[in-house]
């Protein structure tokens, strides 16, 4: 589904990524751990198009597709979600105003009809009840004077709404209590299929005991350094990460 | 290029033409106090000369533009050509619908009777057309407020409307009825060919507790040259309230110089609320005078901008008395090579003790080659107060942009949704469904295609 190969990144004149490569297919869960700096977040973003990182180099294939040639609303359109590590405040837009509006340029792509209120408030209640959102949200400005865990289930919920081919988990369980983390995780297992694929960006293994990964990846420096099966997670939570140090040294 | 001193004067002399060519008929049509009222216009204005930006008041809005366009002016004989059949649509259309108290329409500053409706109104309410309550027996009732409250001193543009103002609306509420429906005021502006001047005066007076929604529109009617000069006063008593509406519509060519001037009493509520939808030169000034305890006014406005034109806010909030409160909120929506001013002021004097005010300016700037020019401007003589202000200026927010592109929004979509919610702020505080829905759709038409630099 997803093929990134030697990903080389830049934000001003700092290099990022550093020659990156991952393969994920459909029905796989990814983990990517990694210390602060080592550049997870910017996979996750340059993976959703955001134009503050440029390409310096390799490639990023989405389903056949060159995804670095596309905008981020055509990425969207295509299947690939980005839950952000800091979800964005939109004072003045409404969180069913903004969502119907999203869902509908979706489906218009991929050559669905555009659900009509009623039906898209059904589908919208169903969803925000497995999160456990509040009613009251669905007519709150997107974020605004959200708690940090309920913006972090208002990114899942907007996820389990688009229904994406790729989701991508930007440290979406940091600040989250354990009630909230298991609501935020069911979210995302209810979304696993075998058609779909998730890339979980965490810091912390405790997510990974709610969302089981098929595979872990260590990155360090720009580069991913060490990939396992989720017993990696625990042996990182237990050693840290300065034991990988040496695999990092630019070849 | 600055005019010269000559040329101000040639342009005094234009509108003093208009004056005597309707000073006959004045004095047959009019009440003497009337007529007097504009024979000291006159002489005010012809004292004042035209601001210029030396002027503290108009240093970033230069009127030259205005005084140099040789306008022509429909006086008291009412209107010189006919009616075209657009502007008869647009008088049903503009301001919105939604029910209504009463819907009275100006075409050039005269009013059209065919195109408004006045329901029936409960015992003691007067809404009509000045020149209409004017033919009436109690006319003289409308000497008590009519004028009363303005200062024509060096005051060109306002003393102009007082000689020249041809025709009006009159919104009285008696003490105890509260009106609920809007009264809506709708002011056409049709050059049919030759640049057009219309001076048009509103007065609303709700007396004690009394309460009512005045909405006024001005917009041109086709794509010549207009100016629409308009005063509007306000007279609220002891613990009325009274909600009000200016917007603006104009076209790219046309000039618009509003002021209204409100008066609050006891106790009385006055929210007055300003949208600049576009105009060549637009300036909405908004004076409060709070001359009684515990009197609450509110102050919002809108303004947007794009091409190479320019609007101009200016408030000023004197607190005269103690425990006073008020609060303004102006947001503004600039693109291409647009011009902005918002100046407000807030006086706090001597006796105005515990008064509470409130300021905040907010703009966004779409372009690079947009300019804003702010400036509160407190002026406090009290010392048991709190006045707070802020102004921000800043670009659209590209961390929203993209959020809101991950989500699918297509660019255009995306900046579109953030202008609203931006301009939101304002218009969900309108309160008639009718119009808040007519402003929502103008400026959706208005930033239909912003540049908003960036791929």
């Amino acid at each position: 589904m997803l093929s990134v190969k030697n990903l080389q990144v830049t934000a001003g004149d700092r290099e990022i990524l550093r020659g990156l490569s991952l393969e994920v297919k459909a029905g796989e869960v990814h983990a990517i751990m990694g210390p602060n700096g080592s550049g997870k977040s910017t996979l996750a973003q340059v993976l959703a198009g955001r134009d503050t990182y440029h390409v310096t180099g390799g490639s990023v294939d989405f389903m056949g597709k060159n995804l670095l040639d596309m905008k981020p609303e055509e990425r969207a359109r295509e299947g690939v979600f980005l839950a952000f590590q800091y979800p964005v405040e939109i004072p003045g837009v409404s969180n069913m105003y903004f969502m119907r509006a999203s869902v509908n340029a979706v489906r218009k792509h991929r050559g669905m009809p555009e659900l009509d209120a009623f039906d898209f408030l059904e589908t919208a209640k169903k969803k925000m009840g497995l999160l456990q959102m509040d009613a009251a949200f669905r007519e709150r400005a997107v974020n605004v004077g959200f708690s940090g865990g309920e913006k972090k289930r208002n990114e899942i919920f907007q996820m389990a709404m688009l229904e994406p081919k790729l989701a991508v988990l930007d440290e979406t369980d940091s600040g989250l209590d354990i009630d909230a983390l298991r609501i935020v995780a069911d979210g995302v297992n209810a979304l696993r299929s075998p058609e779909r694929a998730v890339i979980v960006v965490t810091h912390y293994q405790r997510l990974l005991n709610y969302i089981i990964p098929d595979f872990v990846h260590v990155l360090l420096n720009g580069r991913i350094v060490r990939s396992g099966g989720k017993e990696l997670a625990l042996e990182l939570d237990e050693k840290g990460y300065a034991w990988l140090e040496s695999e990092a040294v630019p070849a | 290029m600055m005019p010269t001193e000559l040329e101000i004067t040639e342009r005094q002399e234009l509108f003093l033409s208009h004056f005597r060519q309707q000073e006959a008929q004045l004095l047959s049509s009019e009440p003497a106090w009337l007529t007097e009222q504009r024979q000291d216009a006159i002489q005010s204005f012809q004292d004042a000369e035209f601001p210029t930006t030396q002027d503290e008041d108009w240093r970033y809005t230069n009127v030259s533009p205005i005084i140099q366009t040789a306008f022509r002016y429909e006086g008291l004989g009412g209107q010189s050509s006919p009616e075209s059949a657009e502007i008869s649509a647009q008088a049903k259309s503009i301001g919105g619908d939604g029910p209504v108290t009463a819907r009275l329409v100006f075409v050039n500053g005269h009013y059209s009777e065919k195109h408004s409706s006045i329901g029936s109104l409960p015992a003691g309410v007067r809404i009509g057309s000045l020149r209409t309550l004017l033919r009436a027996k109690d006319a003289d009732g409308l000497r008590v407020y009519l004028g009363r409250t303005l200062n024509l001193r060096r005051q060109a543009f306002t003393s102009l409307n007082a000689a020249l103002w041809q025709d009006g609306a009159f919104v009285l509420v008696p003490q105890n009825v509260a009106l609920t429906d809007p009264v809506q005021l709708v002011y056409l502006s049709t050059a049919q060919g030759a640049p057009t001047a219309a001076h048009s005066r509103t007065l609303i007076v709700a007396e004690r507790n009394a309460q009512v929604t005045v909405a006024e529109t001005f917009q041109a009617g086709d794509d010549g040259i207009c100016f629409s000069n308009a005063v509007t006063e306000i007279v609220a008593g002891e613990n009325a309230v009274v909600d009000y509406y200016h917007s603006v519509r104009e076209n790219n060519r046309s000039f618009h110089i509003g002021l209204v001037q409100a008066y609050a009493g006891h106790a009385a509520q006055i929210s007055a609320l300003a949208v600049s939808l576009s105009g060549a030169l637009v300036r909405n000034e908004v004076r409060a005078v709070l001359d009684a305890e515990g009197a609450d006014c509110t102050l919002n406005g809108l303004y947007l901008a794009k091409g190479v034109q320019h609007v101009d806010n200016h408030t000023t909030i004197d607190h005269a008395k103690p425990h006073g409160s008020s609060r303004q909120v102006y947001n503004g929506i600039l693109d291409g090579h647009a011009t902005a001013v918002f100046n407000g002021r807030v006086i706090v004097r001597p006796d105005a003790q515990k008064t509470d005010a409130n300021q905040k300016n907010r703009n966004l700037l779409l372009s690079a080659d947009a300019t804003i020019d702010t400036k509160p401007q407190l002026e406090i003589s009290a010392n048991d107060v709190r006045c707070t202000h802020g102004a921000t200026v800043g670009q659209m927010d590209p961390e929203a942009l993209f959020f809101l592109r991950s989500r699918g929004l297509q660019r255009e979509e995306a900046v579109a949704l953030l202008i609203q919610a931006f301009a939101g702020e304002i218009l969900d505080k309108v309160k008639p469904e009718g119009l808040r829905h007519w402003l929502e759709g103008a400026l959706r038409t208005e930033f239909s295609n912003a540049s908003v630099a960036g791929k």
